[in-house]
Formats: structure tokens, C-alpha cells, sequence
């Protein structure tokens, strides 16, 4: 019996899910077993096939800035000589690598790293930093950044290679041998769950919409951290079924109006997500598409297929895919208008945003609005120019609904 | 004017005028090919019988590409947008733009749709470029940016080119890295911005033309006494120092410039390519044993303070000006790990914050004038 039918929520299970890969981690500390820090995007699988315990610093960082302890953490690592314009989430990485404690969201210290650079560079130097405070190995899985749509096979061969040498040094730091069976049955729950999370994003489809986009923010923890784990594909298909029964129901997480629909593009700025949501709420403007969904939900079989997946991340592809994703998105789920967030601590994301509003506006014929914030770090957001520039989306989208009668 | 003066002048006016050095090369029936920071093949521009032509910004305004990028990036990046964007580039028969760092990843993009005029050519180097597959993919792209530029010249490359372009530029790197230590020894012949006028007229300089009349100035340079210099010594760090308002100020202080760990100077001369054997192998591998540059994933984890250390040591610098180009993340982000190996070695060094808008020059002024003073006591 799924754990849907005993009635327990599937937010419940979410959140479970990711508790317990954080408790894994204090436990094999305690063993005296190596625990890891992996970046988002590296390959889960090789950890979960050799059954080592991994964190999220990224996830981390998210929490602690979601929780207020974010300018903390970032003057911490200020202090430690990193500029203040570098990533936020680099900066509460590496304070609480050095040291500084944070109540918000502890994990045990790492033992090696896992870098993978497919979301981006600084993510390279970031890790190197930790690599040295600790003297700890550093597995680096290099994904050059793709200037078409399709991966190459050079590409391939080149990330073959590296995802069997960080199968070897693994091995090493695990003590075990790669077993190819396991790596299987791995790699089919990985697979479920992003074919759970992609059944659970769509129903952002239904007007109105059974959820809130920003749900799927909280939820991307579970994919982020435990994409390969049996239980996370139960959560999210429990979750699915949820949806299922609020579209029948006519009910929603989104207990506000839904004037309108939009895409949110970026990662929110969690020290201050409660405003964020404030003026969206007012005006009843409810986010129906974030492109976490399609960089999320990748579905694989065998390794050269898993290597092009994670080429895939929403800033190693190219302008050409990086708007495919997006105006898929927003055409599946029928949004009226696009806020971007112009994130101070993602350039390689922000890089791109002028010119994908373009295509938005003309491709979509919806209006596209910015503002200025930052993921983790309060000072590079103003509360004052979000709102007016809400306010500025929600005119325009007026205008637009009376333009089409 | 002594022979020295006069070469110094030839190259200072190379540097400071690339539109004029373009249309030269125009007019001359030479096509030229943008290359864009870092670590571009070069000898395959050569072997293609075009000339490589640097593109690292330029000091100005940036306006247009304000339309393309938010205010925190690198001004490099924004400047050569803007010259694309306004038509600078235009002369160019196409550019090869890398995406190694987080700034050049949506610059590659942005000129790609935004300057259709000049032929794009992308490269995406390899971060483990050390290990056999690394080797193999950047020969699969360096082959994938050759076929690219046979086709803008039209004719395709032999293997005897490509080695002559490595012969080339190897002595090109030669030269420049002999005279990096003459200026250092000969502070009272080259100044800092004359020093800068040979490094970055290289950029714009057909290579071997740029060779044979460094190696005339070499030889001028090995002829003068033992400079007995009263003023200090340094080293630069950083992305770009070409600046005069910048430059002025080591001159005005009596701040030589002894060596550098600077991108557009010596970090691209350091390393050759083999002379024998596959020479597409010989560029890889190349690639693969540049180290000790922030832009880089550096696999031993912390092999560059240790090189600023011994530069320091070897070439006699009393401290280190780091140049920390604004929003430039992997330098910043290296910043820590530098200033500690000089703290550990006991060497002082000042960090002066720069970009290539920079109208005033008052709080770098103030900094490297109070930096002098430490290294004048010292």
C-alpha cells in the first residue's frame, strides 16, 4: 500500500525524503563512513550506486537564505576575502565550509567533493576552495558549455571518460566495487522520479491551476538531492494523484484568485520569498511555469544517454534550447505574462535574459517584466522596485487581455 | 631618439591604434579573425593564412550592449559586444569566442544573434584537459574551428602550415616572454606603458612581423648596462593592465614592472606547442599543461599562489599589485587563496579594483601610492 492511501500527504513525504538524505549523512559521519557534497547537477547516480552519503550545498544555501541566515553567511565569507558579487550561495557554502555555524541548516563537514561545472564555472572554483580548506579529493566532471542543440558525440566520448574515472576514485573512497546491476535498478528510479516529477509539473496546465509554481521550487530539494531513491518517485507520484483529485475537486494549493498566469524565470529569492509572493497574491497572479520542470526531468537509458541528460542544465544549453524549454512551458501552460528575475548571484542565467525577453514578447506575444534580486543575499533585492514592477506586469497584462477582447 | 626608444614607439603606436593595424592588414588583401579571451588557438588562424587579431575590450562607454547584458559583468565581455554592436568588428572575418568562464558562456550567445555580419566560431575548451579524453576533446573542437576557417579563407591547411604556425608562435611567445625579463632588468629603458605597447601591439600584429622587430629590440635591450633602479619593483596580476591612466600611476610612483601573472600578457605566452609529431595533438596538449590561471580548474587544487611566489622570488619584485577586473568571478573567487600564499611567503601586495569604464583613477591612485610607500620602507 503507497503511502498516499495511509494518509500521508505527499508534501509530507517530500519533505521526508530530503530529511533523511541529510540524516544518511550524519549517520555514516557517525560510522566514520566518507560523507560528500555534491553540486546539483552531478550525476547522482555513481554516489547511490556505491551507496555513499552525499549533501547539497546548493540545497543548503537555499535553506539557510530561505531561513534569514543567508547575509549572514555571506559577510562571513566576505570577511574571508570572496567579493560580495560573487554567487550568494558560493559565499554560504564557503563560510560554513570554514567554519561559521548555521543553526538555519547544518550538514556534516564533507570528506570529498563531487563538481560538476554543467550549471556553472563558478561552481569549479567554488568547490576547488573547499577542496583546499579540508584537503580532501575533488572529483570534477567538466561539462563544456554546448553551443548547439544537439550534444555531440565528442562531447559524449569526453564525458564517458570522466563519469568512469569518477567511478574509479569512488570506488576508492567507498571501498566498494561498482556494481553494474545496482547502477540499473538505480538509474530506473531516477528515471521514474523525473517521469513523476515531469506528471506532477503538468498539471500547472489546468485553469486553474491544481498549484502554485512555487511549490515546485520547495519541491526541486527532492529532485536536486534524491533524484535515484525509490521513495522520492512514491513522493512525486503521490503527489501527482493529489493534483489529479484537485482538478476534480476544483481545488488548489493556490488559495488566491488566478487573474492571470505566469512564468517565473530564475530561482526565487528565498530571504524573501514572503514578499515575493505578496503583490502575486494581491493581484491574483499565479505562477503556472518555472523552467526547472524541463531541466529537471530528464529520462535516460545507459550512460551515454545519462552524459547528454546532464548536459542539460539550464545553463549549459544554448539561447536556442534555453527559449525552447521556456516558451514550451509557457505555451503547455497558457501564461498571460513573464517576470524575470535578474539574479545578481547567476550570471552565466542572467547573461541570457535580455535577449530571451525579446523572443518571449514576440514569440509569445505575452508581456515580459524584470527586476533586480538575488537568491541568497537580501541586499541586492529592493522591495520597492519588485512591487512597481509586478504592478507593471499586471497593467500590462490587463491591456493585453482587453487588446484580445 | 635611440634605437630603443624608436622600436618602443613603433610598437605603442601598433597598440594604441588596432582600427588603423586592421585596415593595413585589409589593404593589403589579409584577412584578420577576432579571437576573444582565452587561450585561442592561434597557430590554426596563422596556418589558415589570416591574421589572429585580439579582442579583449577596449576603454570606453558601454551603451548598446546594455541590451544585452544587466550592469554586473566583466567590461571586456560588454566592450566586445559593444564593438560588434556598433560595427568595430566589422573588418573581422569572423571571431572565435570561448566559453570558459560564466561571463563568456551568454557572451558567446549574445554575439552569436546579435552580430550576424561577423562569422561566429565558438569553443568550448575542455576543464579536465589533462587526462586522454580531455586531449582528444579539444582536438575535436580545435578540428571543428580549423575546417571553419578554411572555409572563411578558402583553402584548406596542410600539416606543414600548421607546424610553421606553431614554429611561429612558439617564437613569438619566445620573444615576448625574453623581453618580459629585459624590461624587468632595464626599468629606466622600458616604461610601463611602453612595456604594455610591446605586450599588446603582439595582439594586433601579424605574429612573425611582431617577432622579427622584438627580437631587434631585444637585442638593443641585452646591449645596456646593469640598470641601477631607484625606484621599486613589482609584479602585476589580473585579466588586462593596458591601461595609461592606470600604467601612469607605476610610472609616477617609480614602480617597476619586473614580471606579470597578467591573462592578456604573460599567462598566454607561457606555454609552447611541440614542434614535431600530430600537430593537433601538440595544440591539445599545449593547452593541457597551461596551469596556474584562475580561468582554469586547477587539478593539484592550489598550484597558483605558488607560482606567484617564485615569480616574485625570480624576478626580484618587492610585492604584487593584483588588478581585479570588476564582476569577474574566477578571479575574485582565487583572490583568497593568492593573498594568503603572499601572506605566507611575506610578500606584500595591494589589490586595486579596475574595469575597463574606469574614468577615475583617484582611489587606484591613492591605493598604489600608498603601496609604494610600504615597499619604499621595506
Amino acid at each position: 500500500m503507497s503511502e498516499v492511501n495511509s494518509g500521508k500527504k505527499a508534501r509530507e513525504m517530500l519533505q521526508d525524503v530530503v530529511a533523511q538524505v541529510y540524516q544518511n549523512a550524519w549517520d555514516a559521519k557517525e560510522r566514520g563512513e566518507p560523507v560528500g557534497w555534491s553540486s546539483s547537477k552531478f550525476p547522482a547516480e555513481i554516489a547511490e550506486t556505491l551507496g555513499l552519503a552525499v549533501c547539497y550545498p546548493e540545497n543548503q544555501a537555499a535553506a539557510i537564505s530561505a531561513k534569514k541566515g543567508g547575509q549572514r553567511l555571506c559577510e562571513e565569507a566576505e570577511s574571508m576575502g570572496f567579493a560580495n558579487d560573487i554567487c550568494g550561495y558560493a559565499r554560504i557554502s564557503l563560510a560554513y565550509a570554514a567554519g561559521v555555524e548555521a543553526e538555519e541548516k547544518p550538514m556534516p563537514q564533507p570528506d570529498f567533493l563531487l563538481c560538476c561545472n554543467n550549471i556553472c564555472n563558478c561552481m569549479t572554483k567554488w568547490y576547488e576552495n573547499i577542496a583546499r580548506m579540508h584537503n580532501i579529493p575533488l572529483i570534477m566532471m567538466d561539462v563544456p558549455y554546448n553551443n548547439e542543440v544537439d550534444v555531440s558525440e565528442d562531447t559524449v566520448k569526453y564525458m564517458r571518460a570522466q563519469f568512469y574515472d569518477a567511478v574509479a576514485q569512488l570506488e576508492k573512497i567507498s571501498g566498494r566495487k561498482w556494481d553494474e546491476k545496482r547502477f540499473e535498478e538505480v538509474s530506473k528510479n531516477a528515471n521514474r522520479t523525473a517521469q513523476a516529477w515531469l506528471k506532477a509539473c503538468s498539471y500547472c496546465q489546468y485553469e486553474p491551476s491544481p498549484l502554485s509554481g512555487f511549490d515546485l521550487f520547495n519541491h526541486m530539494a527532492d529532485v536536486v538531492t534524491a533524484r535515484c531513491k525509490p521513495e522520492t518517485a512514491e513522493a512525486f507520484e503521490a503527489l501527482a494523484v493529489e493534483y489529479e483529485e484537485s482538478v476534480k475537486n476544483g481545488t488548489s494549493t493556490w488559495k488566491y484568485d488566478e487573474n492571470y498566469r505566469i512564468m517565473f524565470e530564475g530561482i526565487p529569492c528565498w530571504p524573501v520569498l514572503r514578499t515575493l509572493f505578496t503583490p502575486l497574491k494581491d493581484k491574483g497572479i499565479n505562477t503556472v511555469a518555472v523552467v526547472y520542470a524541463p531541466a529537471f526531468g530528464f529520462v535516460y537509458n545507459g550512460v551515454d544517454e545519462l552524459m547528454k541528460a546532464y548536459c542539460k542544465a539550464p545553463n549549459s544549453v544554448c539561447i536556442e534550447t534555453g527559449v525552447d524549454w521556456r516558451e514550451g512551458i509557457c505555451r503547455e501552460n497558457k501564461v498571460d505574462g513573464v517576470l524575470v528575475h535578474y539574479n545578481r548571484s547567476c550570471k552565466p542565467w542572467s547573461g541570457y535574459m535580455p535577449e530571451m525577453e525579446r523572443r518571449f514578447r514576440k514569440d509569445l506575444g505575452v508581456p515580459v517584466v524584470g527586476f533586480d534580486g538575488d537568491q541568497a543575499d537580501p541586499r541586492n533585492f529592493s522591495e520597492a522596485q519588485y512591487v512597481t514592477r509586478v504592478e507593471g506586469l499586471y497593467e500590462l497584462m490587463e491591456a493585453n487581455k482587453g487588446k484580445r477582447g | 631618439m635611440s634605437n630603443i626608444e624608436k622600436l618602443l614607439d613603433q610598437f605603442s603606436q601598433v597598440a594604441s591604434n588596432p582600427k588603423g593595424q586592421l585596415e593595413k592588414y585589409l589593404a593589403a588583401g589579409k584577412k584578420a579573425i577576432g579571437c576573444f579571451p582565452y587561450y585561442v588557438p592561434e597557430e590554426l588562424v596563422t596556418a589558415a593564412g589570416m591574421v589572429p587579431f585580439g579582442v579583449w575590450g577596449a576603454q570606453g562607454t558601454i551603451n548598446a550592449a546594455k541590451e544585452y547584458f544587466a550592469t554586473f559583468y566583466c567590461t571586456i565581455a560588454q566592450m566586445n559586444l559593444e564593438m560588434g554592436l556598433t560595427g568595430k568588428l566589422d573588418g573581422l572575418s569572423g571571431v572565435i569566442c570561448p566559453s570558459i568562464c560564466d561571463t563568456l558562456r551568454p557572451l558567446t550567445q549574445n554575439f552569436r544573434v546579435a552580430v550576424p555580419q561577423v562569422p561566429f566560431i565558438f569553443l568550448a575548451h575542455p576543464q579536465n584537459r589533462k587526462i586522454d579524453a580531455g586531449i582528444e576533446f579539444t582536438k575535436s573542437q580545435f578540428s571543428t574551428i580549423k575546417k571553419r576557417l578554411e572555409e572563411i579563407s578558402g583553402k584548406a591547411v596542410t600539416d606543414d602550415e600548421l607546424r610553421a604556425a606553431i614554429r611561429t608562435h612558439n617564437a613569438s611567445r619566445a620573444a615576448r616572454r625574453k623581453f618580459v625579463k629585459l624590461a624587468g632588468q632595464h626599468p629606466d629603458a622600458v616604461s610601463p606603458i611602453k612595456r604594455s605597447g610591446v605586450m599588446k601591439s603582439a595582439h594586433f600584429m601579424d605574429k612573425a612581423e611582431h617577432t622579427a622587430l622584438l627580437e631587434q629590440l631585444n637585442a638593443e635591450l641585452e646591449k645596456l648596462p646593469e640598470c641601477k633602479w631607484e625606484g621599486t619593483k613589482i609584479i602585476t596580476s589580473g585579466i588586462v593592465a593596458d591601461s595609461h591612466s592606470l600604467l601612469q600611476i607605476f610610472e609616477d610612483n617609480k614602480m617597476a614592472i619586473v614580471a606579470d601573472d597578467v591573462a592578456h600578457e604573460s599567462r598566454g605566452v607561457r606555454i609552447d606547442a611541440d614542434e614535431t609529431g600530430d600537430s593537433m595533438e601538440a595544440l591539445a596538449k599545449q593547452f593541457a599543461a597551461q596551469d596556474e590561471d584562475p580561468l582554469l580548474y586547477d587539478p593539484d587544487l592550489n598550484k597558483r599562489p605558488g607560482h606567484i611566489v617564485d615569480l616574485v622570488k625570480e624576478s626580484g619584485a618587492q610585492g604584487v599589485v593584483v588588478l581585479m577586473m570588476t564582476f569577474c568571478d574566477p578571479e575574485e573567487m582565487e583572490y583568497p587563496s593568492l593573498k594568503q600564499g603572499l601572506e605566507e611567503a611575506g610578500i606584500p601586495h595591494v589589490m586595486v579594483g579596475m574595469d575597463q569604464q574606469m574614468r577615475d583613477y583617484a582611489q587606484a591612485r591613492t591605493s598604489i601610492q600608498a603601496f609604494s610607500d610600504v615597499l619604499n620602507f621595506m
